[in-house]
């Protein structure tokens, strides 16, 4: 498929022939995907097509089967894990959203990256200093509304999604992925997470866009990957594929299993 | 997606949480504890206002406190440890064997540590890797290590006198300026600790793990080694109260740690650490420890009949829970880890 290559570059992320069974699940077989340099792939696909599983394999949380290959900028990286991919500059925006609730903002934002002082100690100063900044800056609450000393339980949807993306965007990475971040937003929540993205590309960095909403993705993407019961259905570039025909081909993948 | 600074706050949640919010539980215990000093001062001035009371329990409160004090990482991962009583026998069984047969003493105090390390380590790898429920598996592990001190010991104690010990006595008995050692080692550890839970990122972890494992793996945390390396704090930590128990009394005794089980566990709770994981206090735990020492020699001093020991623990420990629980439930809106 000629729409895999983008001329001469390499991808920041690439799975090869990756697939992940659970017992007796196969949740995904024999994916090949790739995001190049300052791209941004969405992902579609039906409920249990592999969108999650997919996320979690790119992020190391679940270890792929014997045969399948993940490589970084190039490079063949045999001991994946979340540790190492964050390390490399790949942060994620879970579905689950992945915070600790009765954790202050400020723990949560700094999670499994905390800031060190030259002694080694934690740097809490400055992790309540930047929670405090991020929150005003990013998340648009003026600084009276929510202290980062709040614990996250205490927040609504939104704002709990604020902090997830906040934290996705801190920390400088290569590559965000984002799973279904609209899911139980507002319609102004919906807006900002969608003007978000658009940063992203703005900003020169990749990212993998998951939304169930067909017309949430399409707008934003370069190019995109329909997943069906664990494949790759289809791949298209946005300049190749109009909304009302993805939107049939997505129809006929459901029912039929085939997308063409 | 800024906003602007000059509009007012969209809602009218005030911040930041208040000092009683974000310190309420620790505020709480120290409150509890000053309000039982209080009590046993007007019930028996004489014994409460005679210094030997405390240097009598300053003796006595550390050698479950400093367990305490580990075991609240483990409890804030979400988990419990029921084998530390038999890890503190174990533990000292080997410094007397290999002390006995004639080894360097320091080598012999480095091979109990180890032990405990080792016994810890079995706990928390079978718990998190195998995720192993730690109530069931400790219950199984503490058999385990206190059998294989028995067979080692083959039932028979060691006695640990002054002169055939004099290093170890000095570490674990001695006084100084009037202050027995053994408290002085309780708010040393209290002090490390805290710094461990509140200032590394291990502690970060530990908070973490505890409060949603799910959400640490998405985020990089290794689950497994953290939670070991909580159960290998507390190992480690039994075999330092193991031997400073046996050589408060002189002997070891093959039942060492027989006892502790309760009082150390109850402190914890009682010091505010919650049973679900994700939140606890160092603190509270010493200040809890010190609680549950007090009034074992506070009902024996004031007078009262000890059969109403129990009966006093047990309205401390649940007035106190309940109370806990009610509060937090108020404030749960703030912070609970406090800091």
């Amino acid at each position: 498929m000629s729409v895999h290559e983008k001329s001469g570059q390499t991808p920041v992320i690439e799975l090869r022939k990756v697939s992940k069974t659970f017992g007796e699940v196969r949740s995904l077989s024999e994916v090949d995907f790739a995001v190049y340099p300052g791209e941004i792939v969405g992902l579609l696909g039906d409920n249990g097509a592999g969108k999650s599983t997919l996320v979690k394999t790119v992020m190391g949380y679940h270890a792929p089967d014997q045969g399948g290959e993940i490589f970084f900028n190039g490079n063949r990286i045999d001991d994946w894990s979340t540790a190492r991919a964050r390390s490399l500059g790949i942060e994620t925006v879970y579905q689950e959203r992945a915070l600790c609730e009765k954790q202050p903002i400020w723990r949560n934002m700094f999670m499994g990256r905390e800031p060190r002082t030259k002694w080694g100690l934690l740097d809490v100063k400055r992790m309540r200093s930047e929670a405090a900044r991020l929150m005003s800056q990013h998340m648009g609450f003026t600084s009276a509304a929510v202290h980062p000393d709040n614990v996250v339980t205490t927040m609504s949807g939104g704002e709990k999604q604020g902090v997830a993306i906040t934290r996705a965007l801190y920390f400088d990475a290569k590559l965000v992925i984002l799973d279904e971040p609209t899911m139980g937003l507002s319609l102004s929540e919906t807006k900002k997470t969608l003007d978000f993205v658009e940063g992203i590309k703005k900003a020169g960095k990749s990212a993998i866009f998951i939304d169930h909403n067909i017309f949430h993705v399409y707008p934003v993407v370069d190019r995109l990957y329909v997943l069906d019961r664990g494949r790759v259905a289809g791949v298209y570039r946005k300049s190749e594929i109009t909304m009302d025909d993805l939107i049939a081909r997505l129809y006929r993948v459901a029912r039929s299993g085939s997308i063409d | 997606m800024s906003t602007d600074v000059q509009s007012p706050a969209k809602n009218n949640r005030v911040a930041p949480p208040s000092i009683m919010r974000r310190y309420g539980s620790q505020i709480g215990i120290i409150g509890v504890g000053i309000a039982m000093w209080l009590g046993f001062v007007i019930a028996a001035p004489t014994v409460f206002l005679d210094p030997d009371i405390y240097a009598a329990f300053a003796q006595t409160t550390p050698l479950f406190a400093i367990i305490a004090l580990a075991l609240t990482f483990v409890v804030i991962t979400g988990e419990i440890d029921l084998s530390f009583p038999s890890i503190m026998a174990l533990g000292t069984a080997i410094f007397c064997l290999m002390a006995k047969a004639g080894m360097p003493h320091w080598l012999a105090l480095l091979a109990g540590f180890a032990t405990g390390a080792l016994c810890g380590w079995i706990n928390g790898a079978l718990i998190s890797r195998l995720n192993i429920p730690s109530l069931v598996i400790t219950i199984g592990t503490s058999f385990l290590y206190r059998g294989v001190e028995l067979i080692l010991m083959n039932g028979t104690g060691v006695p640990l006198t002054e002169e055939n010990y004099p290093m170890e006595q000095a570490l674990f008995t001695s006084t100084i300026y009037g202050i027995p050692v053994q408290s002085l080692w309780a708010l040393l550890f209290a002090g490390l600790l805290w710094v461990l839970l509140n200032r590394t990122r291990f502690g970060a972890h530990v908070f973490l793990v505890g409060d949603n494992p799910t959400s640490a793996r998405l985020m990089g945390i290794n689950v497994v080694s953290v939670k070991t390396r909580a159960f290998m704090l507390v190992g480690v930590i039994a075999v330092f109260a193991g031997l400073m128990t046996s050589f408060v009394g002189f002997y070891f005794w093959p039942t060492t740690g027989d006892g502790f089980l309760l009082n150390t566990i109850a402190s914890v709770f009682l010091g505010g650490t919650s049973v679900f994981g994700g939140t606890g206090s160092i603190v509270g735990s010493l200040v809890a420890s010190y609680i549950i020492g007090a009034i074992n020699a506070g009902i024996v001093s004031a007078g009262i009949n000890a059969f109403y020991t129990q009966l006093c623990f047990g309205l401390v420990i649940v007035i106190s829970v309940v109370l806990q629980t009610i509060i937090e439930r108020r404030v749960r809106r703030q912070s609970i880890t406090g800091r």
